[in-house]
């Protein structure tokens, strides 16, 4: 383009203005959880790693994972499994194609939140 | 590449409240970005009070109201007032759609107007749609044919013509691929739904001849694969059409011609 004088045009917002919606929200908390996931990974691997170390080493990371700050870990750790897992089964269902259109899209990004929740709910009962 | 905030330049600040009309008693309040290239300042957030009882139903009523009566420096893009043209496609309350046909009865409290997303700026509501027009017209938006050309014209059956429906009518207005945070990060590689959507529309046309050389112009980790599925195109698209539908057609293509 052919301007007289450079003008450094502004970027127009996006992110900060934009209205939330179900299928955006379940979208993005699908690599949410994924990337939260290493966090409970790396704690629980420390923990057994511990165990081969030393008693002292295991007594240390023992506490650190019954405490609350390992229950709070732990808990969003099996909801994140669980929402990673049933979006991820909403990934395949779209891949083949099906369940694109808005009300259905967003039926089943309600039923992998609730789905979620009440699957994480049950896994700290039975667990 | 992913960049949440906005970069120095294109922060807003609070604009000017210009005056309420006198003597009006339905009076709504709107907030409209406006970005001026020729006094050098960041955009701004102008606030407007426009006299309902005397204006039209759709957004875009309410735009020309305030150019014409208010502030005719406020700068937008508006041709047909009936969803056919494509030209008022701005975000409105958090969605991007076309002003001509989104009533103002469907907005709750203040209407907040603002460029199509993380598009560069030319003025005020007024996006640079260079590059999104470039992405089109890379897909080979034309009935390509190899054979010899027929007596009359390329005949279609009733079915296939029938599987055009829901593509044909986009208007180009941008408004998907603007709403696309993949478009958002990756939009100078990644087609984007709107493109996409018209490399259907040409890849499954009975008569066109260039099928697999349209789909091996998409076989790349950008172009097509940028799709998550994050469903803001269709949930956005003023004409009701689905262009992640139409991009998962295509991946869908793309595996089966390989197994």
């Amino acid at each position: 383009m052919s301007e007289a004088k450079r003008v450094e045009r502004p970027l127009s917002p996006h992110l900060q203005i934009y209205r939330w919606h179900i299928p955006m929200l379940t979208s993005i908390l699908t690599r949410v959880t994924g990337h939260a996931l290493v966090a409970g990974v790396l704690l629980a691997v420390a923990w057994l790693l511990s165990a081969t170390i030393s008693d002292e080493a295991f007594e240390t990371m023992n506490g650190i994972v019954t405490c609350w700050f390992g229950d709070l870990v732990f808990t969003g750790t099996a909801w994140a499994v669980w929402y990673h897992l049933l979006a991820g089964l909403r990934h395949l269902y779209y891949d083949a194609g099906k369940g694109l259109d808005i009300p259905t899209a967003e039926k089943l990004g309600w039923g992998v939140i609730i789905g979620s929740v009440v699957m994480t709910v049950l896994t700290i009962l039975v667990v | 590449m992913v960049q949440l905030t906005l970069p120095k330049n294109s922060r807003m600040t609070v604009g000017k409240t210009w005056p309420k009309p006198a003597g009006a008693t339905n009076v709504r309040k709107f907030q409209i970005y406006r970005w001026n290239p020729d006094d050098g300042k960041n955009p701004q957030v102008d606030t407007y009070f426009v006299d309902m009882d005397t204006c039209g139903p759709m957004v875009l009523d309410a735009l020309i109201k305030i150019k014409n009566e208010i502030d005719p420096t406020l700068t937008f893009r508006r041709s047909c007032r009936e969803g056919i043209c494509g030209s008022c496609a701005m975000n409105i309350d958090g969605r991007n759609t076309l002003a001509c046909i989104f009533g103002m009865d469907e907005i709750k409290g203040d209407v907040k107007i603002y460029p199509l997303p993380h598009m560069p700026v030319i003025k005020d509501l007024i996006p640079d749609l260079t590059h999104f027009y470039a992405q089109h017209a890379s897909i080979m938006p034309w009935l390509e044919t190899k054979t010899n050309r027929p007596a009359k014209e390329w005949r279609q059956s009733i079915e296939d013509r029938k599987k055009l429906d829901g593509l044909y009518e986009c208007v180009m207005c941008a408004s998907c691929s603007t709403s696309c945070p993949s478009y958002w990060w990756n939009g100078d590689k990644y087609l984007g739904p709107a493109a996409l959507l018209h490399a259907y529309r040409w890849i499954i046309d009975s008569r066109d001849e260039a099928t697999g050389e349209r789909l091996d112009a998409l076989e790349d980790p950008f172009k097509l694969y940028r799709c998550h599925t994050i469903m803001n195109c269709a949930k956005t698209c003023p004409k009701g059409l689905n262009p992640a539908e139409a991009i998962s057609h295509i991946k869908k293509m793309m595996l089966e011609r390989v197994v």
